[in-house]
């Protein structure tokens, strides 16, 4: 493989504790080395910005709600499309972009990991061919299962071993790589048609509570010692008021510590903590309590979240939130899908705008930037958008650009129609701190990758790590003359390399790499009993048998990448 | 002695049932028998046993017999097709599996060409009224586990999709549905007495044509407001019994078919459907969920969305992807003459088609992918006969519920016969040359 030394560039890298500093990358055989031989490409990045590869820690970018999305919304393939070029495939799609254009666009914005934050265990094999469509970057999925039967009824009776068991299985049946909570609970309910909107709601039949499921999976989770913590869409999501649900799941968290050997720190993340905070009993009296919540994460270290950011463009929701999704149909009135899935969950898609126009729109876009600006630790918060629910993930470099420049956030707060009502909604107007680049490598790097349990793989540039660099046409010496000049360079990064392998050159694709799929393989002791139960349910009440379910075969996952866990000694 | 292949997927219809077992001779050579299927399905196992079934790419001559040729030739000629064709089309993909269907795409972006599935003729309605309306569906499992209240309008899959009722409908007894078919109330919706008709507890026997006025009508009915004495031939008082019972039950779906999507009102109809259920999830839970003919028509529509964006009538003459359908669907471009050259896949448009479009195929030069000698194989230039998939090749196929399925390999296929996806590449591979792609 080609060696590069990557030259003079300003290299923040939070791993090493690198804050900015002229020095050379070094890239041999894939990984970052210490030094190279004289033969090695110089790629030279004076006046630039080097940092690693970013990883995305939730979106939603493969699998039958997003290609749901993509078959209902032939609008928003408008004005999007974009032709075959060189070895680039065709694109289209703007909130949900095919899968070739899904993978270039990280490329390009410099991101080479990124997470699937949802996928229905029984649409595994749909989730991996979308994922092998997606060229470049590195991608893992999460199984979701705080509304799956198997976990609902061992919980019940406290039987964290059988869940823990019950979860290696099926991270091995569908190439999964972490526990993904959706509203616990609650979209079980919604089988007939029904909610958990508190932790302590019970489900219908199961006769356990949110709460229950909650810490009985964390439990399950550090059990098995797995790289990621579960991670959480509490309940009640979206609604005034919700904030105080949120808090109570932060609390479940209380007393857990993690146990794994990945040098993972959480027991529990929190996604999308934007739709989670907020006040208010009604859309007349909607505000912020970003306050509230940041105050109780700053202040406990077994927990990361992320902030799902609203962008103010039109895009796509989408949620194994079930109920959600038919509030918001209620709420907005455009076009509602769903589709529930036996035994394990559901999912729902609804357009929505989020007008900058629409004062509880703008109150949303301020709790986002707020969560991001009270962290006081950016190695527990990241920067998501929930891709594609609160706006695309094109639109990190201009979420970036408001929360790096105060003047760029503040022109757009002050120039809201209701500037004076979304002002007094948060307290995001009085906020004058400004992230550095070094805080947004942490927040978009090093932080999680070390909350999914990649920490000495992705997400930094020391020797030995994956060779993933991103190179961006952004001087830090210089007087910022325009906050926009960081939405350009975060655009489009000048040089990228995905495992030592170049792939953008000035914004364009030059290589689709060698993309790897990411599971973990999580060994349990023989459970015959949850072997007998697993038999009995395909038997009975799965639609198709349990040869059929794996995820198996070289047309799903081509490339595999495993992590692997030993929990037999557990 | 004999070997029994178990967990084997049919791949026949939409249902995609995947409990056959087939008992193959010890060498893996040959089907002895299809156990759990139904005739259809059975059928498609046996019959790619066929003594005379063609096994070699044959070139049509101007007298209407066949030459022989090999896959080496055949796929020369596809290439230099497809390539040198301004707006080639291609057509079917419902009868194969989603990685034939990958390679095609890829084929399709180099040439400029249209790429379209039998949706177009079948349930493209269902997915314009998708795009304008939604759709709240489910898996099939869940009407198996939960479901009380069955509709069936337009379809018929006593004869159609002959297990769904046995496998998820109407039969099975589920986790919440423990008395299997006594729980369950069954409505269907059809202006003839089919089977399916006759095991309802109440059959609605529709004036033909008149489903959107009855979907309507029940709108009007969920709300107690006022009603015509008789809508589209349905008494009053039958169309007021049968919304109550949709509204009382826990959990309903409609099952709905051609019955509705190709008869007057088109996508219309579905519209209504939809906003039928919508509806009903104010009062309790409901679904909906096209009965897909085709085992992977499903599939190919998720290919598509997923690399192109939409789910049917591609059209990549520019070198992006464009959709609208009544333009850049088959039949419409067909007879329009704008097509000047046809591949077809994996289903036979010659058989379904109306003529005047079928003509425009044996007009231009044209190849047939096709185990079968069929209508469409009857009026290509070239025929190339593969693999049966899900008999003789495995592959991903989607159900109609959109779960995906990895079809088996049962037997060998015939000595020297390629499978859909090793024709493809090949063509691939060819098409890359003669466009100079790297």
């Amino acid at each position: 493989m080609a060696e590069y030394i990557i030259k003079n560039g300003f290299v923040f890298d939070p791993v090493q504790g690198i804050k900015g500093d002229k020095s050379d990358v070094a890239i041999k055989d894939g990984k970052i080395v210490s030094d190279v031989s004289k033969s090695a490409k110089v790629i030279d990045a004076a006046g630039k910005t080097v940092m690693a590869g970013a990883v995305e820690i939730h979106a939603h970018i493969a699998g039958p709600k997003v290609n749901l999305g993509r078959i209902y919304r032939p609008e928003d393939k408008l004005f999007t499309c974009t032709a075959t070029k060189g070895i680039e495939r065709t694109g289209s799609g703007n909130s949900i972009p095919s899968t070739f254009k899904t993978g270039y666009e990280y490329a390009k914005m410099g991101y080479t990991t990124a997470m699937e934050a949802a996928m229905p265990p029984m649409f595994s094999r749909h989730v991996h061919e979308e994922i092998r469509d997606t060229p470049i970057i590195d991608e893992g999925a999460f199984p979701v299962f705080g509304n799956n039967w198997f976990v609902m009824e061992y919980l019940k009776n406290n039987e964290v071993e059988n869940t823990a068991a019950y979860i290696a299985w099926l991270l091995r049946a569908t190439k999964g790589y972490a526990v993904k909570v959706v509203n616990p609970g609650g979209t079980e309910a919604w089988g007939w048609g029904l909610n958990c909107l508190s932790i302590h709601d019970p489900v219908p039949y199961f006769d356990i509570t949110p709460a229950e499921i909650v810490k009985g999976l964390i439990e399950a989770n550090e059990y098995l010692g797995l790289p990621h913590s579960m991670h959480i869409h509490p309940n009640n999501l979206g609604n005034p008021g919700c904030y105080q649900t949120t808090l109570d799941t932060l609390n479940l968290a209380d007393g857990y510590k993690a146990k794994n050997k990945f040098g993972r720190e959480q027991v529990m993340h929190i996604t999308h903590m934007q739709f989670h905070s907020y006040g208010g009993e009604n859309w007349g009296n909607f505000e912020s309590k970003a306050t509230e919540i940041m105050n109780f994460v700053n202040s406990h270290k077994n927990l990361t979240m992320d902030t799902g950011n609203v962008t103010l463009d039109e895009t796509t929701t989408m949620t194994a939130d079930g109920p959600f999704e038919h509030h918001l149909t209620g709420l907005n009135h455009l076009k509602w899908a769903n589709c529930d899935v036996e035994l394990e969950t559901a999912a729902g898609v609804v357009p929505y705008i989020y007008s900058p126009d629409i004062k509880v729109c703008a109150i949303q876009w301020s709790i986002g930037l707020e969560l991001a600006l009270l962290a006081k630790d950016p190695m527990r918060c990241f920067i998501t958008t929930d891709h594609p629910n609160a706006g695309p993930f094109t639109r990190y470099p201009r979420v970036f650009k408001w929360l790096m420049s105060e003047k760029a956030r503040n022109e757009r707060l002050n120039t809201f129609k209701n500037a004076d009502k979304v002002i007094a909604a948060s307290t995001l107007g009085s906020i004058d701190r400004e992230i550095t680049l070094y805080e947004l490598a942490q927040m978009t790097r090093a932080g999680p990758a070390k909350s999914l349990g990649l920490a000495n793989i992705c997400g930094g540039l020391k020797p030995g790590m994956d060779a993933d660099v991103a190179v961006y046409d952004f001087n830090p010496d210089k007087p910022l003359a325009d906050p926009e000049m960081i939405e350009t360079a975060f655009s489009r990064a000048a040089f990228v390399f995905k495992s030592g392998v170049q792939v953008v050159t000035h914004g364009d694709i030059v290589n689709t790499g060698h993309k790897r799929t990411l599971w973990v393989d999580a060994k349990v002791k023989d459970n015959p009993q949850v072997m007998r139960d697993i038999k009995e349910k395909f038997l009975k009440y799965y639609s198709m048998t349990q040869a059929n379910y794996e995820a198996l075969g070289h047309h799903f996952v081509p490339n595999p990448f495993a992590l692997e866990v030993d929990a037999t000694q557990a | 002695m004999t070997k029994t292949v178990t967990d084997v997927v049919c791949p026949f219809c939409g249902t995609l049932c995947d409990d056959l077992e087939v008992a193959v001779t010890d060498d893996g050579k040959q089907i002895l028998d299809v156990y759990n299927a139904c005739a259809i399905g059975a059928e498609k196992f046996l019959h790619s046993q066929a003594k005379d079934r063609i096994t070699r790419p044959r070139f049509q001559q101007p007298d209407g017999t066949w030459k022989e040729t090999s896959y080496d030739e055949a796929a020369d000629y596809t290439a230099k097709m497809l390539a040198g064709a301004k707006k080639p089309l291609m057509y079917g993909w419902s009868s194969t599996n989603c990685e034939a269907q990958s390679m095609g795409h890829e084929i399709a972006e180099m040439c400029g060409a249209c790429v379209d599935n039998t949706a177009a003729v079948c349930h493209g309605t269902t997915l314009i009224a998708v795009q304008d309306i939604g759709l709240p569906t489910c898996t099939l499992g869940e009407v198996k586990n939960r479901a009380d209240t069955i509709i069936f309008w337009g379809c018929n899959p006593c004869h159609a999709h002959p297990r769904h009722m046995s496998r998820y409908s109407i039969f099975p007894r589920g986790f919440f549905t423990g008395k299997g078919h006594k729980s369950r109330k069954l409505v269907v919706v059809d202006p003839r007495v089919t089977d399916t008709a006759k095991m309802a507890d109440i059959h609605l026997q529709v004036t033909q044509g008149q489903d959107y006025e009855l979907l309507n009508a029940f709108r009007v009915a969920f709300k107690g407001e006022w009603l015509p004495d008789v809508v589209a031939g349905i008494p009053k008082e039958k169309i007021i019994e049968a919304a109550n019972i949709m509204k009382a039950g826990r959990f309903g779906i409609i099952f709905f078919g051609m019955g509705v999507t190709q008869s007057l009102g088109k996508n219309h109809n579905i519209d209504e459907a939809i906003a039928v259920t919508k509806d009903l999830n104010e009062y309790t839970k409901f679904s909906i969920m096209p009965m897909r003919g085709h085992y992977n028509v499903t599939g190919s529509g998720e290919v598509l969305a997923w690399q192109f964006g939409y789910p049917y009538s591609v059209d990549l003459t520019r070198g992006f992807p464009r959709y609208n359908p009544g333009d850049t669907s088959s039949i419409d471009l067909l007879t329009r003459g704008e097509i000047d050259a046809a591949f077809v896949i994996g289903s036979d448009p010659g058989a379904h088609f109306p003529i005047s479009a079928v003509k425009k195929i044996a007009q231009v030069n044209s190849v047939c992918i096709d185990p079968h000698i069929t209508p469409t194989s009857g009026v290509s230039k070239l025929h190339v006969p593969v693999a049966f998939v899900g008999v003789e090749t495995g592959g991903n196929a989607y159900r109609m519920d959109n779960v995906p399925i990895d079809c088996r390999k049962v037997v060998e296929p015939p000595e020297g016969m390629l499978t859909d996806e090793e024709f493809l590449t090949m063509v691939r591979d060819r098409v890359k040359k003669l466009k100079g792609v790297a």
